[in-house]
């Protein structure tokens, strides 16, 4: 990141993910590198998809394009398949956003060949450690549904990957 | 067409035609967060699809344009889904073999593969527990497994392997269900483009919007 490019990063803090508006695109860790033209005013933006199949991926692409052309005459948007997104590279600050949306966080890093999907740490509603898996896939791509043992209320969990 | 493009097809086909039987099951699953994983597996294996078919030519031109006997996806991702244990026990048998698949291939399409490896753990988790809870359930459920193996057994020649056997047999043997012949009798390939009749049927319907208005967007 060049100085220079720290405007494109800021607009990209405002650009949230279409599924989980809580999370930017900066925050879920999708934006591989920011470059800015000499002269300024053009800005190209390598983003990395979270799923193949992600619906969310063409409009989070599209959005980035809107949001970067307030500030800039020329926007490329590029997309890079690899290395492959993995939720190591969601922030920190990601994680306890999560939470407080009502979706427990992944947990630890990914290790392949991703054996262990994880498990999500803690309730985000009440806090107890005592939860069970409902489903293995939910509402998103990125998400499985599990339940509060203590109290049993549902919630997602952002699976590692 | 190079070999190269020739094994991507194999897999972008295979992916593709077997997302396609797995979207018939949505709003009819045994229940709603079934709907919902049979879903998301589709999509994951529809992605996978259109970024290996992205890399052979015009994506939309291999998959709406092309007839049956030019596709090249093993005959086991085409056969219609039987029940659900045929579902599952079909899905653990080609997600072994993408496991396998996902983690050999190279140059661009090793992109694809390494998001693709990732979610395809995850449907080898999913079936597999499908398969072990049915196969070591009830008297019907195991019934159905066994029903299930003598129908997939056969279609195994073009997607097994040594990995492939070792991949599946814990799960059968968890299953509490036998352990076929490895060298009993297999379907032909389907890469000399022999298919069964079912895939016909298939593409007839997921051709059918793109063949009725080419080039329509919206």
């Amino acid at each position: 990141m060049t100085a220079l490019a720290a405007k494109a990063w800021d607009v990209l803090e405002t650009v949230p993910d279409p599924e989980i508006p809580v999370l930017s695109v900066v925050d879920l860790g999708i934006v591989r590198d920011v470059v800015e033209s000499a002269d300024g005013h053009g800005v190209t933006v390598t983003l990395t998809p979270t799923y193949s199949g992600c619906p969310a991926t063409e409009v989070i692409a599209r959005d980035v394009r809107t949001a970067l052309e307030t500030a800039y005459d020329a926007v490329e948007v590029v997309t890079q398949l690899s290395p492959a997104w993995t939720t190591d590279w969601m922030r920190d600050t990601a994680k306890h956003k999560l939470r407080g949306f009502g979706i427990a966080p992944p947990e630890g890093r990914t290790t392949l060949p991703l054996l262990d999907v994880g498990s999500p740490a803690a309730c985000p509603h009440c806090g107890s450690r005592d939860v069970e898996e409902l489903a293995g896939f939910g509402s998103t791509p990125c998400k499985a549904l599990w339940r509060c043992v203590t109290c049993r209320e549902p919630f997602d969990y952002f699976k590692k990957h | 067409m190079s070999p190269t493009s020739d094994r991507l097809l194999r897999v972008a086909d295979g992916c593709l035609v077997l997302s396609h039987r797995l979207s018939e099951w949505m709003s009819n699953g045994p229940t709603m967060e079934e709907d919902i994983a049979l879903g998301n597996i589709a999509l994951d294996l529809l992605g996978q699809a259109r970024g290996l078919l992205q890399l052979v030519g015009d994506e939309d031109q291999l998959a709406y344009f092309r007839e049956p006997q030019e596709f090249c996806n093993p005959l086991i991702c085409e056969l219609p889904n039987g029940d659900f244990a045929f579902t599952m026990l079909r899905l653990l048998f080609v997600s072994a073999w993408l496991a396998e698949v996902w983690s050999t291939l190279e140059g661009d399409a090793a992109g694809v593969a390494e998001k693709a490896v990732k979610e395809n753990a995850y449907h080898l988790r999913h079936a597999s527990s499908w398969v072990v809870r049915l196969g070591d359930g009830t008297e019907e459920s195991h019934d159905r497994m066994l029903n299930a193996l003598d129908g997939l057994w056969p279609y195994r020649g073009e997607i097994a392997s040594e990995q492939w056997y070792a991949r599946i047999e814990p799960v059968l043997t968890e299953a509490t269900l036998p352990m076929p012949a490895a060298d009993a009798w297999a379907q032909r390939s389907s890469a000399d483009g022999w298919h069964t009749e079912h895939l016909g049927y298939l593409l007839a319907e997921m051709q059918s919007l793109a063949r009725a208005h080419p080039g329509a967007t919206w």
